[in-house]
């Protein structure tokens, strides 16, 4: 079993907006500075929590996009939902300079380290793309040239999170390879995928199951529970195929 | 925190209210009709369900599906106040009295267990649930209950916060002394009256 | 529509409790005897409480609800947790 580790209490901290960046048409990273932040593994997420003049508090977890680093700030990247309480706020209203109250890091067990080795499997859809992001990140800035294979799903072109920067890390990099699918619309000249992730597609993307892969899976429920179900009849092994469901609705 | 910070812009998605008598304290009126859940969604099918009376009764009564449709029914027009703060008013349910479930039967029981689907609990004692206070409801704003809400019949409590509503229940059990259910032995209300903003074990 | 998430989801409410890092314990439900990893159960973050399940047998490992400033724990769903220290 995995080594535990002893955590500091948790405990919220007052940080800073220092920079915004718009991802997609409904997407937004939002960097953070945060004095008290003694760093994070990727794939960890924070707590974010919002409190109204009379009181009223809400609180939603968000993954961490941003790869460890030295410096006291982080990123997370948040999807607005239309009907959501809080990512509406986070997306149209937080501007740099703004403060937010977050918790953190959270959470040891959706956590990928290059000592953990792979062949690594990254799966995500929507906005569960962004704590495989902080893998690769991660996986990037360290150096590492572990095989990594990334699916993933999004409804079309222009809501492709990370686009520029997923296209770039898998073009210089030869032992990292990215295949989308785009399940509602696709651009005319598009050679990818263009439906659900279905058991066909997975087997043509994913690790051969001899070569023992671990797995990370992330984003809507629905999703997650397809890919996790389909990766396990493939023949891939429940203990090596890690997932996070973001909820129904993917996170709020 | 003590001088607690405030996030510069947020209000939430609640909704200002003008039906101030009808909000209990601390509550905000909600349009939506939130889903929470504790465990996995039942799906019993109508020909194993049933409903029974058991516990502290001299005969214990069980009704299938069928028998349960035919009892005399009503509609119930109720607000209803979920202790995570958000209110519902006018919901439209149709469904049996607890008064006609409980006609006939002699008891010295004080308390009432409602037992279901999953395993939640719930208990309130006899005169909450009785005199025209409660019903076991199948049907919300004309259509059957769906799953999620705790369809196909759940309990129907307006005068206590929502969680005493408990979904998918299967049965009321009788008891002389008082039980504690799921909520009530994880720090909350063992009443739980929103009027007197009965939330937390220690209100 | 289905409200599962994963034992992550459940990482913040038992790190205010605990002193180590939960969801990569072992923990052995107490209905079916199953082994599993906490970051591999099933967590409902109902409104009232967070309430983790077996992903086998659906039985209540462990049910965690802050009321007045008290943690209300029960893991009577736990028939033992075992967690490896670090050296």
């Amino acid at each position: 079993m995995e080594r535990t580790t002893l955590l500091g209490r948790l405990t919220w901290q007052l940080g800073e907006v220092v920079a915004t960046q718009v991802e997609t048409a409904r997407t937004k990273s939002l960097t953070i500075a945060l004095p008290q932040w003694t760093g994070h593994r990727p794939g960890q997420h924070v707590d974010v929590r919002l409190t109204a003049e009379d009181g009223y508090q809400a609180e939603r977890s968000y993954s961490i996009a941003s790869a460890p680093g030295d410096q006291k700030q982080l990123t997370i990247t948040v999807e607005r939902l239309d009907d959501g309480e809080v990512s509406p706020y986070l997306v149209d209203e937080l501007r740099v300079g703004d403060q937010m109250e977050l918790r953190g890091p959270i959470g040891g067990y959706f956590v990928w380290e290059p000592s953990f080795g792979g062949p690594l499997f990254l799966v995500g859809g929507g906005s569960g793309i962004v704590p495989l992001m902080a893998m690769l990140r991660h996986r990037q800035a360290s150096g590492s040239t572990i095989p990594t294979r990334l699916l993933y799903s999004s409804r079309s072109y222009e809501e492709i999170i990370y686009r520029e920067e997923l296209d770039h890390l898998s073009r210089s990099d030869a032992t990292l390879e990215v295949s989308h699918t785009l399940t509602r619309v696709q651009p005319p000249d598009w050679i990818g995928y263009r439906r659900r992730i279905d058991q066909a597609l997975l087997g043509e993307v994913a690790w051969p199951p001899e070569q023992h892969p671990l797995t990370y899976v992330c984003g809507p429920t629905q999703l997650v529970e397809s890919v996790a179900a389909k990766l396990v009849a493939l023949g891939y092994e429940t203990a090596r195929v890690k997932t996070e469901r973001f909820g129904p609705t993917g996170g709020a | 925190m003590s001088n607690r910070f405030i996030s510069r812009g947020f209000h939430g998605r609640r909704q200002e209210s003008t039906l101030a008598g009808r909000i209990p304290p601390g509550q905000y009126l909600e349009r939506g009709f939130p889903v929470l859940s504790a465990g996995p969604t039942p799906h019993t099918p109508l020909e194993r369900w049933d409903f029974t009376l058991e516990g502290e009764v001299d005969q214990p009564k069980r009704w299938t599906w069928e028998a349960f449709r035919a009892l005399p029914h009503e509609p119930v027009t109720a607000d209803i106040h979920c202790v995570t703060k958000w209110s519902k008013l006018d919901t439209h349910w149709e469904g049996v009295s607890v008064d006609t479930l409980l006609a006939g039967i002699e008891s010295v029981a004080e308390y009432v267990v409602a037992f279901c689907d999953g395993g939640y609990t719930t208990n309130l004692p006899l005169e909450a649930v009785t005199g025209g206070k409660a019903w076991v409801v199948y049907a919300y704003d004309g259509q059957p209950i769906a799953p999620e809400h705790g369809g196909p019949a759940r309990l129907l409590v307006p005068q206590r916060y929502f969680w005493k509503s408990a979904k998918w229940v299967r049965g009321l059990r009788l008891v002389e002394e008082d039980e504690p259910g799921f909520w009530e032995t994880l720090g909350y209300h063992n009443d739980g009256d929103p009027w007197k903003e009965q939330r937390y074990w220690g209100d | 529509m289905e409200h599962r998430l994963d034992g992550n989801a459940a990482a913040g409410a038992l790190q205010e409790i605990f002193p180590f890092e939960m969801t990569t314990a072992d923990a052995t439900c107490a209905g079916c005897g199953q082994i599993n990893v906490v970051g591999a159960l099933v967590v409902y973050k109902h409104g009232m409480g967070t309430i983790v399940r077996c992903p086998s047998c659906d039985t209540a490992l462990i049910r965690v609800a802050k009321t007045r400033g008290r943690y209300w724990l029960d893991v009577r769903g736990v028939r033992v947790l075992q967690i490896a220290v670090e050296s």
